[in-house]
This record gives structure tokens, sequence and C-alpha cells, in this order.
């Protein structure tokens, strides 16, 4: 039997709120530790227990940690989804089933492991509700058997996990032990699916990119934080939360460097940090879809009257509601222009955990250097998931706190003009409510006004401050984080995606590169779309925008950019909530290029 | 008191009344938001504020406009409509050491903003609310508002069904610990309210009834409508801005006064006698309803409570103001990272988000 080594999907089929989620950290964690890449992926759904709910991990000797789109392994928990859940497997592959779920017929082709796990909780607690949330555990146990995966590290991950429950850690620990007996005495190895110790994951940490942004907020010094629980974002604040409370209190006195406020809306939430912001502090939100719906009308303020906050949108699936708990990138367009009149945003656009710290930093030091609002585009697959990385390193450089214009700094001057443009690059300077020097003193206001903060509506005045405006986001244009590209001498594809489609598009450009197919491939990670963009397009004879939303946002962008080679611009797209995989990427580039090619099926 | 070498009084901070003045006013004369305005500048000058310790916030109305035309060496901050409540949240999470004085209408408080509103008071966010309450949309050509009297009528002579929110019961309900109701034309009380106010250490809401000379006439009324006709202007002709001289009041506590509005109807104002209780939310309440029964707008501190809970201290925040704060203090030591980067590197960390 052919062997296949640190490269396939293990899919556990539960149902959401049995306490699964133990037991799938545990395995990946155990798979981390011996070295080999992985990666968590969690599809649940908008509930809080009762429905069923899917994880995924990934192990991949190569690195690959996208979605891999097709599973080679699965486990059976949920009676519900099993028909379906089994239905999805090819031939092939592995069923690990709980023995009172009748799977009903399987083709032979498919190597089923059915497990009495009933049976093997029964002596290890008495305790009904325990049972049911610790029979995860045998299936932990049973695939570290099936697979090698060491039991050491099993035992390590565990013990991480629940070190600090003494008791529940015994509990779980002998359910694993349980599950690797009963698979060590009664299931003979069927399959080729196993693990080896690699060293491909020394050093590197596992971390969820709201959790990372959260981190990023902190390093930078946030001070105000505002929020209104939604998913995929709540789970940024409550991380921050956590954080602050640790490392942002003074010791001696218990006090807060820092206010966390839970608003009643997102309209309030964005106020908050636009009133913060006015006022001198670092200010942040966090929210989804439907709450920058909600904040529009107060971004154009801020754009308007060039206050500084950091808005964090961790996209998930609109319109409306949407698929609250699925992944996409279709607020880009949207967020780009967010409110009413000619406004623009700086829009950064992490891709990966490491970003999602680093740029969480960046946006508030871009924010007080532009005066604007910044948006921080992640997504759910990015924000919620686990992800491999390097450690993260401390900021080097010191805070950037814009042109704000002290008393000290007043005294200097003879006049002071809130929006007059000093310096060319369309940024004005600032004072700080507070300000003892009644030379500073100004009316913020989200009417129209001249140089000198003062009501107008003179047509002069008007279109002046307005080009202005534009002058800045040009500025922003030189400031947003510059595109990664990944360059492939002489290959006339070119490539563009952003965010956590990243990870997906490096594995399909490795797929398409062995079948022959040469790519070069840029990772936008700002907005306004920095000039080697359109460089890039200009490099390329095709050039293929692949992004996580139906209508090509990030693409028709690209086509007001560069209207001379629009027609070179295409779309590939995936949209279904699901994290993209490579496939999806290889099939989308390689239809085009088959139509490009005057090939006809 | 002290003065000026030309023999201008100053107050104790050695500044004349007219350093506390704003821009000249842009509404209509004899608009009872002007009133207010010189009870502002009044009272404030009178208790010494030092203007760049206060924040002027507004929201978007007739009455949001008039931070401008006061304390002109203060920051002013003219918000969204309906949103200065988190506007001021955010200014005082940011510096606490700043006087919140915030300015709202009817429409901008009652409807729009109820709910900012509501949450600011909840909070106890410190801020003098000035709710300048004229029962119609200024600003936009006399709509009507959320605390409109049931019975009023609009140019055209719609009348209103629905009945008012009175954002004073609505306060007190939710905990509010400084509510006082006056009218823009009897400055001897509405001074000492504001100044007050300005002491009060969470948010103290004044609903201040203020006459708007223009929208608040309507076609077919009995009332009179003399001035009106005197310039002999057709009444629906909404480009048109009759002059009012202001209406001022003085009457004693405990007593009942008629004021003819504008457009010719009354209000009856109804002074709270000295000897009323304000430390009873119940009987403030209470207080409220009868006189809405009688027809009457009871005016007066209808309820006080200092020693509510404090936004600040909930927050736990530290003395200084938080935007004022330098990065040391706000950037955690290299120590404190690297030990989260080794928890999540061996996975003792919380588990991350996500369901399951």
């Amino acid at each position: 039997m052919r062997t296949v080594v640190n490269d396939f999907s293990i899919h556990v089929a539960t149902v959401n709120g049995s306490g699964s989620q133990t037991a799938n950290n545990v395995l990946l964690r155990a798979i981390f530790q011996m070295g080999i890449p992985v990666s968590g992926k969690n599809l649940f759904p908008s509930n809080i227990a009762g429905l069923p709910t899917w994880f995924t991990i990934r192990a991949s000797k190569d690195g690959w940690v996208a979605r891999r789109g097709g599973h080679e392994v699965l486990v059976v928990m949920n009676p519900e989804t099993a028909a379906s859940d089994v239905a999805e497997m090819g031939p092939g592959t592995v069923i690990v089933v709980n023995d009172a779920i009748k799977l009903g017929p399987v083709p032979d082709d498919r190597v089923v492991y059915p497990v009495p796990m009933a049976k093997l909780m029964e002596p290890i607690t008495t305790d009904v509700k325990l049972r049911r949330l610790v029979v995860n555990m045998i299936y932990v146990g049973v695939l570290a058997e099936l697979l090698g995966i060491e039991a050491a590290e099993v035992e390590k991950a565990l013990n991480a996990q629940l070190g600090r429950k003494p008791k529940a850690l015994a509990l779980n620990q002998s359910a694993v032990l349980a599950g690797m007996a009963y698979a060590r005495q009664h299931l003979a190895k069927r399959d080729p699916y196993k693990v080896e110790r690699m060293n491909a994951t020394a050093g590197k940490i596992l971390i969820d990119g709201n959790t990372a942004a959260a981190l990023g907020a902190m390093f930078a010094g946030v001070t105000v934080v505002t929020w209104y629980p939604i998913t995929p974002s709540s789970s940024l604040v409550e991380a921050l939360i956590g954080f602050l409370e640790k490392h942002r209190r003074d010791p001696s006195t218990g006090k807060a460097s820092f206010a966390v406020i839970q608003a009643e809306d997102e309209i309030a939430a964005i106020g908050m940090v636009l009133g913060a912001g006015w006022a001198g502090a670092r200010s942040m939100t966090s929210t989804s879809g439907p709450g920058i719906s909600l904040m529009a009308e107060f971004a154009g303020y801020g754009y308007y009257t060039e206050l500084p906050g950091v808005i964090f949108d961790i996209q998930r699936v609109g319109p409306s509601t949407g698929l609250p708990t699925r992944t996409a990138q279709g607020d880009l367009s949207f967020v780009y222009g967010l409110s009413h009149g000619d406004t623009q945003f700086p829009v950064l656009l992490p891709g990966s955990v490491g970003e999602c710290y680093e740029f969480a930093q960046g946006a508030f030091d871009l924010a007080e250097r532009l005066q604007m609002p910044v948006f921080v585009l992640s997504d759910l697959d990015l924000g919620m998931n686990n992800w491999m990385s390097d450690p993260f390193t401390y900021p080097e450089k010191p805070w950037d706190r814009g042109k704000v214009l002290d008393d000290a700094a007043l005294a200097k001057i003879a006049k002071f003009e809130r929006y007059r443009d000093v310096d060319g690059d369309g940024i004005p300077y600032r004072t700080l409510p507070g300000s003892k020097d009644w030379k500073g003193t100004y009316f913020t206001r989200g009417s129209g006004h001249d140089e000198a903060a003062r009501y107008t509506e003179d047509p002069n005045a008007y279109v002046r401050n307005m080009d202005r405006l534009k002058r800045k986001l040009e500025t922003a244009r030189t400031l947003v984080p510059v595109p990664e590209v990944f360059s492939t001498n002489g290959a006339e594809i070119g490539l563009i995606a952003y965010g956590s489609s990243h990870w997906a598009v490096i594995e399909a450009r490795a797929e398409l590169a062995a079948s022959g197919v040469r790519t070069s491939y840029m990772r936008v990670r700002g907005m306004p779309l920095p000039a080697a963009v359109a460089e890039f397009v200009k490099q390329h004879d095709r050039v293929y925008v692949i992004e996580q939303n139906r209508d090509g946002q990030l693409a028709e962008r690209i086509r007001l950019e560069s209207p001379d080679r629009a027609t070179r611009i295409r779309s590939v797209l995936h949209y279904d909530g699901m994290p993209l995989d490579a496939r999806s990427v290889v099939r989308g580039v390689l239809a085009h290029e088959g139509v490009a090619q005057g090939i006809v099926k | 008191m002290t003065t000026t070498p030309t023999g201008q009084p100053t107050n104790r901070l050695g500044l004349t009344k007219a350093e506390y003045d704003g821009s000249k006013t842009t509404l209509c004369p004899g608009c009872g938001h002007n009133a207010i305005t010189g009870g502002i500048i009044q009272a404030a000058w009178e208790a010494g504020l030092e203007p760049h310790r206060v924040a002027k916030l507004s929201g978007i109305g007739c009455s949001s406009k008039t931070p401008a035309y006061f304390l002109g060496h203060s920051h002013g901050f003219n918000a969204v409509h309906g949103r200065m409540p988190s506007i001021a949240t955010g200014v005082h999470a940011a510096n606490r050491d700043l006087l919140l004085i915030g300015v709202s209408g009817d429409g901008d408080t009652a409807s729009i903003g109820l709910g900012q509103f509501c949450h600011l008071v909840r909070r106890n966010v410190p801020v003098v609310y000035i709710i300048e309450n004229n029962g119609v949309y200024g600003l936009t050509k006399g709509q009507f508002s959320a605390t409109a009297d049931v019975g009023s009528t609009q140019k055209g002579g719609k009348a209103n069904l629905l009945m008012p929110i009175d954002l004073c019961a609505v306060a007190i309900e939710l905990g509010c610990g400084f509510v006082a109701r006056s009218f823009s034309g009897d400055q001897k009380q509405l001074r000492p309210l504001l100044k007050a106010a300005f002491a009060h250490p969470g948010t103290a809401v004044i609903d201040v009834i203020s006459p708007c000379v223009t929208f608040a006439d309507h076609e077919g009324s009995t009332k009179s409508y003399a001035a009106v006709k005197e310039h002999d202007a057709p009444l629906h002709d909404i480009e048109y801005v009759p002059y009012f001289e202001d209406i001022t009041v003085d009457y004693e506590p405990g007593t009942t006064r008629e004021v003819t509005m504008p457009d010719g109807s009354h209000v009856y104002l109804k002074k709270l006698a000295e000897d009323y209780d304000p430390t009873d939310p119940t009987h403030a309440i209470q207080v409220i309803r009868d006189a809405r029964d009688e027809m009457k707008l009871l005016t007066g501190l209808l309820y006080v409570n200092t020693g509510t809970h404090r936004f600040d201290q909930e927050m736990q925040m530290i003395e200084e103001p938080l935007a004022g704060l330098p990065l040391e203090r706000v950037r955690p030591p290299k120590s404190v990272l690297d030990s989260i980067m080794a928890s999540y590197r061996e996975g003792s960390a919380p588990v991350g988000a996500g369901g399951g």
C-alpha cells in the first residue's frame, strides 16, 4: 500500500456547542508540535448550540495552509449530517465514525473505522453531561493512533490547554488513551495516511488574525476602544480587552491606561472613536459589514472634518445579514468610498496574521498622520481561524502622532488655520481641545468650511478644500504598504490578489507552474492603490485579479486606474462563503487561459 | 468684582464677559435659542469657566448651530444629526479634564438621537446636555418633532396626534442625576441651573423650552397673527421670517405664568415651589405627569442626585487624560510581547476565536 505522509486534511463533523473545539485544537497543536505545517479552519453555523459544525485540519509538508477543498480523513460525530458528509468523501479516503451513528451503505473503496465511543466513555465518567463533552477526545486518540501522531505531543497539547484544570485534564487524558488503546487493539490500519516528524514549525506560533490585530492595537498604544458585538469581529475586541486588562493597568493603583466602551450600536461606536480622536486619543473600533453600513455617515464626517480613527472590518458574507459566519471580501468597494459625497479612505489589506499585527499598528500611525479614518480589512477566515506564523516582532519605531500643534508650537506661530495646506501634502495641522493658547481654537463642523475652519458655502472655498483632500489621498497612496511582488521571468500572466486569498494563490501558482503555466504575482496590501499596481498591469499580457466577492471589486478599481489596459484585466472569483482554495484559483485561471488561447471545449 | 483698565467687569479669571462671546448668531431674530446662548455666556462667565477647558458639542439643527455663538475661545464640535452623545463619550474618554457643554434640539435628541441620548444618560458621561426644545424642526422648515404636544398644528394646519416624549421624564427614568426644565426667556431661572449643571459630575440634562418664531405658526389658527399680518406677508411663505421681540418671563417659585408664544398660542409654565424636594425620582416623575395633565410645563430643577455612579470611576481610568499619555505608558515592554508569543508557541494561550 502506498503511503501519503504529511499531506492530507482531517475533517471533523460535529454539533455546535458540543465541546469539540478543545479536541480539535489538541489535534492541530499536536501535529504542529511534530514540526509539520498545519492550518485549522472552523466552519461554524450562526448558532450557539445544536447546529452542525465542521473543523478542518490540514497537514502539509509543503507548507500550504489554505483550505484544501476536499478531505482525506472524515470524523463522523453528527448523525444529522453523516450522510452528506460521507457522500463528499472520495475513493481511498478514511471515515472514522462513532458507531452509534448508522452510516448506511458506504462504497468499499472508502476505509471505515467504526469506534464504540459510548462504550469507551463508560468507565471514564458516570456524568452524562461530561461524557458528551469528553467523547470528542476519543476520536483524538483514535486518529493519533491511526495517523501516527505522537502520544507525547497529544499529551503536551492537552496539558497546555487544560493544565490549569487538573480534573478536566485527567478526564480528557483518559479518553484520549481509551481511543488510542481501542484503535491499537481493534482497528487494523487499511489506509495510506500518516504523519511523520518534520522540522518546519520550530519557533512558530499558531494564532488567529483577530488576536493578532488586538496585539497590534495594544502595542500601538491604543487608549480608547469602542465596539458593538458582531460576528466575526467580536473576538478581536474580546482578545484586546484580555490583553489590556493584563498589561495596561498600573500595577500599583490598578488604574487603566485605556477605556473600552461597548456602544449601543455601531453608529455610536464610530462616533466615540471620532470624538476620542478629535481629543487626541488613539482610538479604534472593530466591526463587520452590517456595522460598516451603519458607520457610513460618521465615516464621511471623519473624512471631511479630518479626524483620525482606526476601524477594523472583519468581513463576512453579505449583502444584508448574509452568511454571518462565513468568509468573504465583499466590502472593498464600499469601504473605500464609504459615505455620501466624494469620499475615499485609506484601506489596509493584511494577508497574514503577522500583517494583522503589523497593520493594526501602522493603521494608527497612518490615521494620525493623515488625520483620517483608516480601515483595516480583514475577513472571517483570517480573523477567526488559526494560522502558523513567525512570532511577531516588537515595534522598533516610536509612534507617529502626526501634525499636532501643542501650546509650545502655537506660541511660535503668528496664526493657526486648521485646514490650511502649509506643507503641500494636503495634510493640515491640528490642535487639540485643552490647548491653552486661544490661537489654536477652532470649530469642527461637517458643513462647508474654509481654511480657517469657518462656515462657508463659497463655491471656491469648497472646491479648494475638496481638491486639497484629494491631494491628501495622493499622499496616502505613497504611505500605504506597498504591494508584495513575486516575479517569474518572462511570465505573460500576472495574478493580483489581497488579504486571505494569498495562501490559496501561492499554492495555485505552484500547481500552475507544475503544469507549465508561468505566472507573476502581486499581492496588494493597501489602497489607494500604489503606482506599482498600474506598473504590474502594464508588464503583463493577461492579468487575473483573484478575490472573494461576486463583482470583482478590486479588478474594477484597477481597471479604473489603468483605463488603457482595462481589457487585459479579468476576474477569478470565489464567493460561496468558504475560504478560497487553490483548486478554485487554478480552475479559474485555466478557464480564462483556455478562452485566451482559443480552445473551445 | 474686578474690572479691566477700561472699566469692564471681569470674572475670577480676569476675563470679561465679551471674552465668552462667540460669533454672531445666524438664527432668526427673536429665536429662543439666542436667549439660551446669552444665558450660557453669562453663566460661563459668572462661573469663571476656563474657555480652553471647555469643549462645545452639538448635533444638527438650529439648536446645534448655537455653539458657534458662545465661548469663541473653546474648541467646538458640530457633529452629525443626533449623534453628539457618542462624540461626547469619546471626548470624555480621551480627556477627562474637559468640561463638555452639549447643545441639542428636540429633533436631534428626541427623534434621531433618542438612542444615543438614553445611553449617554445611562452611562452618566459628564456632559451639560442642553436641549433647546421648540417642538418643531426649524432648519428643515417646520415639521413636527417628537416633543410636539398632542393637538398642536404645523403650517398647513395638520395636527399632531402623537404623544410627546418628555425628555426630562426619560432622563429621570434612566437614572440621570441632574434633570431640569426651564424656559429660554427666564434667564433668572436658567443661569443658576446652568451653573449648577457645570458643577455636576455626571450627565446634566436641561430641557429648555424655546419658542420658534418662524415655524410654530400655522394657517387657519384662531390664534393671533397680528405681528405677521402687520407685515402683510403670506403665512405659509416659508422664506419669510417675521421679527419678534425676545420673550422674557420672570416669575416666582410655586407660581404659574402664561406665556404667549410667537404663533399666538400659550404655554403655561409652572415653577417648582421652593420647598419642592428634588431628590425623589418617583415624586419628580409624578409632578411632571401631574403638570402635563394640567397642560402645564413644570420648570425648575426636577431631580438631582450627585451620588450616582460615575462614568470615569466605572471605567477605572487613570487620573491623567488618556490622550496625553506618553508612548512608554501605553506600549508595554518587549518582555510582554515575548511572553505572549511564547504562549502562542506552546499553546497555553486561550483558544482562539470560533464556535464549536
